[in-house]
């Protein structure tokens, strides 16, 4: 499970890297938000992979770590605004420079 | 304990939630709120100063005892930085309220919640909070560095935000690989562990910690991660980009929080001071390149932000030099450059005002100016204070970097790099101040009047520098014990892990 959860990581990074050198301000924000996903995904498997143990003390014989969850959430909720906002201002630089360069510049 | 420790985050975020309320009329109403709160920030910040001085705070959050809560910690170096905000943000609210406010819906608000994310991000004790108040502070810049409008800021905007979600990731990365390793991410707690590191995780978390330093760098606006700040910096409206003067300030302030307290001496083998090899040669060369850029600026704000950029370079050579009398030197300068970064900004605000839309601050032959004397004057006090002349406060915080640099080859660099940037600065100031007040177009029509409420804001931080000078002997005695708090985190570690909360 391992070896398939950081394949899926290096892929979602990888994709994110790509698409944000694109210039173009719509892939940038969709590789903005691989990147992120990427980065929860990361973030959650930080506190180790199991399978069947909740992150609740008492319940079960063995839990799991519960810190890494809610950073998890916290980060979600955090790059969730940020992707809303980053796309508004994409909008708003397409209406206000007429294209969709990063730099603003047209072209082709 | 007292809750004095939070009550520098609290306070922004209610009033800033209050004017959320308010609407997007009633802009009377919210000026004297905004103001107030803004305002309050000054008492606030000198008496946890004073609480700091008798000794380390530890505010629990909840009663959760270090290292598993949410801790606040006011030391020496948090209460000095909140201060530093505190005036550089009074002044920039007293400027904003005269018009710059009424661009936008919600620019009160707006205010508030980047003085709640600057403050909590002086004051947190946990790396991950500090990412928060890193995003809360971001998310209400990249609105107040777009308030008004302009193709300029959308554009400059587009790339500050991009950058920055971008470094917020690799953020997450770097405190997830640490919580990973370390099993923690209270500061203190991290910095004992980092001490007692096993040797096969020391590659791991040094590759998180030289993340962070990217992270950090980025923010602090160091070579090669500074090209988003001159032309954003230039964009913001005056109270705005004199807000943001304190910005690269909280990159830098974080770069020091954790290369000193958790990757400092006592961390484990190759962990050990580990920034310092990376930030001499990135800061001297931001020196650099930020002095050419002051001489290419073909705007007033332009020169500004490229002087700005040169005295984050000073301060991270300084920093990187790690001794005591280096470190002094080093928050001497923090404190007078973000003033009179701040103040400068405001002045340009002020003088573009008076040349009127076509010429801005635009360095180019414009229309006479309304009160010559008066506005030469304080633009030449400026200028030798931000150049580092005697007698203002530029001048002590580059004496005392230069008495600490010592001798060696280490110290030539440093000695001809600093002192030929300030013979730069010398040049691009004196080449902006002839062009403005001396090269009259007298075709030019001439600008709005006067606006005495707007330069009184610019005059007031202007007026730290020489206050700077005058009371630079409590000033470095202060100094004094925050770099030798800094420069032994054990003591730092036993007070926050051993004190338990409230």
């Amino acid at each position: 499970m391992e070896l398939l959860y950081a394949l899926t990581l290096g892929v979602l990074t990888m994709s994110g890297v790509y698409l944000m050198l694109r210039a173009r301000t719509f892939p940038v924000v969709v590789g903005l938000t691989l990147i992120s996903y990427a980065v929860n995904l990361f973030l959650f498997a930080m506190g180790r992979l199991h399978t069947g143990m909740p992150p609740v003390i008492g319940q079960v014989a063995a839990h799991t770590d519960p810190l890494p969850q809610a950073l998890v959430l916290t980060a979600i909720v955090i790059g969730f605004g940020m992707t809303a906002f980053s796309l508004v201002l994409a909008l708003r630089a397409q209406g206000e420079l007429d294209n969709d360069h990063v730099d603003g510049r047209g072209g082709q | 304990m007292d809750h004095l420790a939070v009550v520098p985050i609290i306070l922004p975020m209610f009033c800033g939630a209050l004017l959320l309320l308010a609407g997007p009329r009633r802009l009377r109403l919210k000026r004297i709120l905004g103001l107030l709160a803004t305002l309050l920030q000054l008492p606030l910040a000198i008496l946890l100063m004073g609480q700091a001085t008798g000794g380390l705070q530890v505010y629990a959050a909840g009663n959760w005892a270090p290292p598993f809560g949410i801790v606040l910690v006011v030391d020496h170096l948090a209460a000095l930085m909140l201060l530093v905000s505190a005036v550089l943000a009074a002044a920039a609210m007293l400027y904003a309220v005269r018009g710059n406010d009424a661009l936008g819906a919600h620019f009160h608000a707006l205010f508030q919640f980047q003085l709640m994310g600057i403050n909590g991000a002086f004051l947190t004790g946990d790396l991950f909070n500090l990412f928060v108040f890193f995003e809360i502070l971001l998310i209400a810049s990249y609105a107040l560095l777009l308030h008004g409008t302009g193709s300029a800021r959308v554009r400059s905007g587009l790339h500050y935000v991009v950058l920055n979600l971008f470094g917020s990731a690799l953020f997450l990365i770097a405190v997830g690989t640490l919580y990973g390793v370390l099993g923690t991410l209270n500061m203190a707690d991290l910095s004992q562990r980092v001490a007692q590191l096993a040797p096969a995780d020391i590659p791991l978390v040094g590759a998180a910690a030289m993340l962070l330093l990217v992270v950090f760098g980025l923010k602090a606006a160091v070579f090669p991660l500074y090209f988003w700040l001159p032309r954003a910096y230039a964009a913001a409206t005056p109270p705005v980009a004199a807000l943001f003067a304190i910005m690269t300030k909280v990159g830098i302030y974080s770069i020091l929080r954790v290369y000193t307290q958790i990757f400092g001496e006592s961390a484990a083998g190759p962990l050990a001071q580990l920034a310092d090899a990376w930030l001499w040669p990135a800061g001297l060369l931001t020196l650099v390149l930020g002095s050419i850029g002051a001489l290419a600026a073909s705007t007033l704000n332009g020169l500004v932000a490229y002087l700005l950029l040169v005295s984050v370079g000073t301060l991270l050579a300084g920093l990187a030099m790690n001794s005591h009398a280096a470190l002094v030197g080093s928050l001497f300068y923090l404190v007078h450059s973000t003033w009179i970064c701040g103040a400068l900004f405001l002045l340009a605000g002020v003088l573009s005002r008076c040349r009127g839309w076509r010429f801005v601050g635009r360095l180019v032959p414009g229309p006479a100016l309304p009160r010559p004397t008066l506005f030469g004057g304080l633009f030449f006090l400026a200028a030798i204070s931000v150049i580092g002349l005697p007698p203002l406060s530029g001048f002590v915080g580059k004496l005392l970097l230069l008495r600490a640099a010592g001798t060696g080859i280490a110290a030539a660099w440093f000695y001809s790099l600093l002192l030929g940037s300030g013979l730069l600065a010398l040049i691009a100031m004196s080449r902006a101040g002839t062009t403005l007040f001396w090269r009259i177009d007298p075709a030019a029509p001439p600008g709005e009047p006067l606006d005495r409420v707007r330069l009184l804001a610019a005059v007031a931080l202007l007026l730290c520098s020489p206050l700077l000078v005058v009371f630079a002997e409590p000033l470095l005695g202060y100094l004094d014990a925050t770099a030798a708090q800094l420069l032994e985190p054990s003591g730092y570690t036993r007070q926050v892990l051993g004190g338990r909360g409230r």
